[in-house]
């Protein structure tokens, strides 16, 4: 991205047609930590990385409670994720009153959706921050929707957003295949899998910073934080970031092989492990983001 | 506590001054309410007949609410408010709203002293032109123990051992005095008055079953189904006892 004279305000076009400060907006999403969202024919889970600005601090919430029947999982400004579920919660008590019905899960989508799309067309005004991953349960089954600040909002099989949220798409793709028939259980452990590949170099997911949200027919949105997380790392397993499990396994197979070599040779050892691993290392570690509020 | 209206049938005779017709807002919609705070337990009963005037609208109108009070099964709160039931749903529907929201934004469930506040700010707030109902709120406290609140139609409110609303609450209320809290029941050896001790569940059902049934007998807007909402610890519980229907 370059500074140009097009993108100083939300209502300007530039000459190939795009809206910079839209763009820029959807920037500030792939600055915050991931979350993931996938659905089968009975339930819709959400999964998310939170994060803590210090060490002795409190994580960043991620996912929030809409309704019985509908929750989000947050990637970007937090405070901007605040107000906007505090709209769907107001939408949604107040459709719930005039038409006796749970709220649908594409109709708040929409409604937020329609509400992002105001601020790219006023002057003076910023588009949201935030993207949201919007999963729930209505009449129609379970339900997964990806709101950007633009004001799209599209249906997903499963999705991820924020930080090095491709790694956890390229899971996604490689086994939705399998979603439509999962239990919940099979659900959530696909999504933490999807969560684990965007985890940082030497990161693990823990009970500190995993969120689990899961709905369905006939359970309601629950949310799972902290001591109720463990039991799902648990079934998991292997908590580390992919990439360091495939350094590790590369690193054992070289020490496999050397000590092979060694005892065939029978000459001075000289362990190769240590620099292949490295290389490695350094080519995939990112920058680490600028930390915003998420 | 407050006169019933019911509005004037047409009739053909002649007026000896003009007469103004308006419309009222109020109806009375009948049914009674009972609740009683045990040890560990609170109940709301109340019949489920619907009326105007000397007409059945409906055997069948539950209302006694369950507000949920996310926390678990033992923060659930029952709510009835017994009168116009015009208002006694508006009231309830905006009580459910509100502890929601209660929850949202401090991120525990509604304690019932907290939500027996709420409803007297709701009620107050319509001074002018109050809810017409006569409300109770039941639930189990911080330590467990039934608690129960009610109101009246602009927020007057008390934690009570027991509380009848309603049609026949001038019917019930003394029977509770006498067998929940017995009151003028003296001991037969010393001559000392009984003292009231926490009845058992099962007592308690059997008071309001009875309780209920005689009320069906001498009150004409009492009858068809008896509903009772139980909070234990477990949750909420709700059974139905069909009543005599005339």
């Amino acid at each position: 991205m370059f500074r140009n004279s097009y993108d100083n305000d939300s209502i300007t076009y530039s000459p190939t047609g795009r809206l910079f400060q839209v763009e820029y907006a959807l920037e500030a999403i792939k600055q915050g930590s991931a979350s993931v969202g996938l659905v089968s024919k009975t339930h819709a889970v959400l999964v998310a990385l939170k994060r803590n600005a210090e060490e002795l601090g409190s994580y960043q919430k991620k996912i929030i409670r809409i309704d019985n029947h509908l929750g989000i999982a947050l990637a970007g400004l937090a405070p901007d994720a605040r107000v906007l579920s505090n709209f769907m919660r107001q939408q949604a008590m107040s459709s719930k009153m005039i038409y006796n019905r749970p709220i649908p899960v594409s109709r708040v989508a929409s409604e937020i959706g329609d509400k992002a799309q105001k601020n790219t067309q006023v002057y003076g005004k910023r588009p949201y921050g935030v993207g949201l991953l919007v999963a729930g349960y209505d009449e129609t089954g379970p339900h997964l929707f990806e709101f950007l600040p633009s004001g799209t909002v599209l249906e997903y099989f499963g999705a991820a957003i924020g930080a090095r949220s491709q790694s956890a798409r390229t899971y996604l793709e490689r086994s939705f295949e399998s979603f439509a028939d999962c239990s919940a259980e099979e659900l959530v452990l696909h999504g933490l899998r999807a969560l684990r590949d965007t985890l940082a170099q030497d990161k693990e997911l823990t009970i500190q910073n995993t969120s689990i949200g899961v709905v369905g027919l006939d359970s309601p949105f629950k949310l799972y934080d902290n001591e109720e997380v463990g039991e799902w790392l648990e079934k998991l397993g292997d908590v580390g970031s992919s990439r360091g499990r495939r350094q590790a396994e590369e690193a054992a197979a070289e020490a496999a092989a050397a000590s092979a070599a060694a005892e065939a040779a029978d000459t001075d050892a000289p362990t190769t492990d240590a620099p292949a691993a490295d290389d490695e290392a350094a080519a995939d570690l990112p920058a680490e983001p600028i930390e915003t509020d998420d | 506590m407050y006169a019933e209206h019911f509005s004037e049938p047409a009739t053909s005779h002649v007026a000896s001054a003009p007469i103004e017709h308006q419309f009222y807002p109020y109806a009375s919609n009948g049914g009674t309410i009972l609740a009683i705070a045990g040890a560990d337990y609170a109940l709301l009963a109340g019949d489920t007949r619907h009326i105007t005037g000397y007409s059945i609208n409906t055997r069948f109108r539950p209302s006694i609410h369950t507000l949920e009070n996310l926390g678990g099964p033992e923060r659930a709160i029952v709510v009835a408010a017994n009168g116009f039931s015009a208002d006694g749903d508006a009231l309830v529907r905006r009580l459910a709203q509100r502890a929601e929201w209660y929850t949202y934004n401090h991120n525990k469930p509604l304690s019932v002293s907290a939500c027996a506040r709420l409803v007297q700010t709701m009620l107050y707030g319509k001074r002018t032109f109050p809810y017409y109902v006569h409300t109770i709120v039941a639930g189990l406290d911080e330590s467990g123990r039934g608690e129960v609140y009610s109101f009246d139609p602009v927020g007057s409110y008390e934690r009570e051992q027991c509380r009848a609303g309603g049609s026949a609450a001038s019917l019930l209320m003394p029977f509770l005095d006498n067998q929940v809290n017995k009151k003028n029941q003296y001991d037969a050896a010393t001559g000392l008055p009984q003292v009231a001790t926490d009845l058992p569940l099962e007592e308690t059902l059997k008071l309001v079953k009875d309780a209920f049934s005689s009320v069906t007998e001498r009150h004409i807007h009492v009858g068809d189904y008896l509903e009772i909402k139980i909070v234990t610890k477990e949750g909420v519980k709700v059974e139905y006892f069909p009543l005599k229907r005339d």
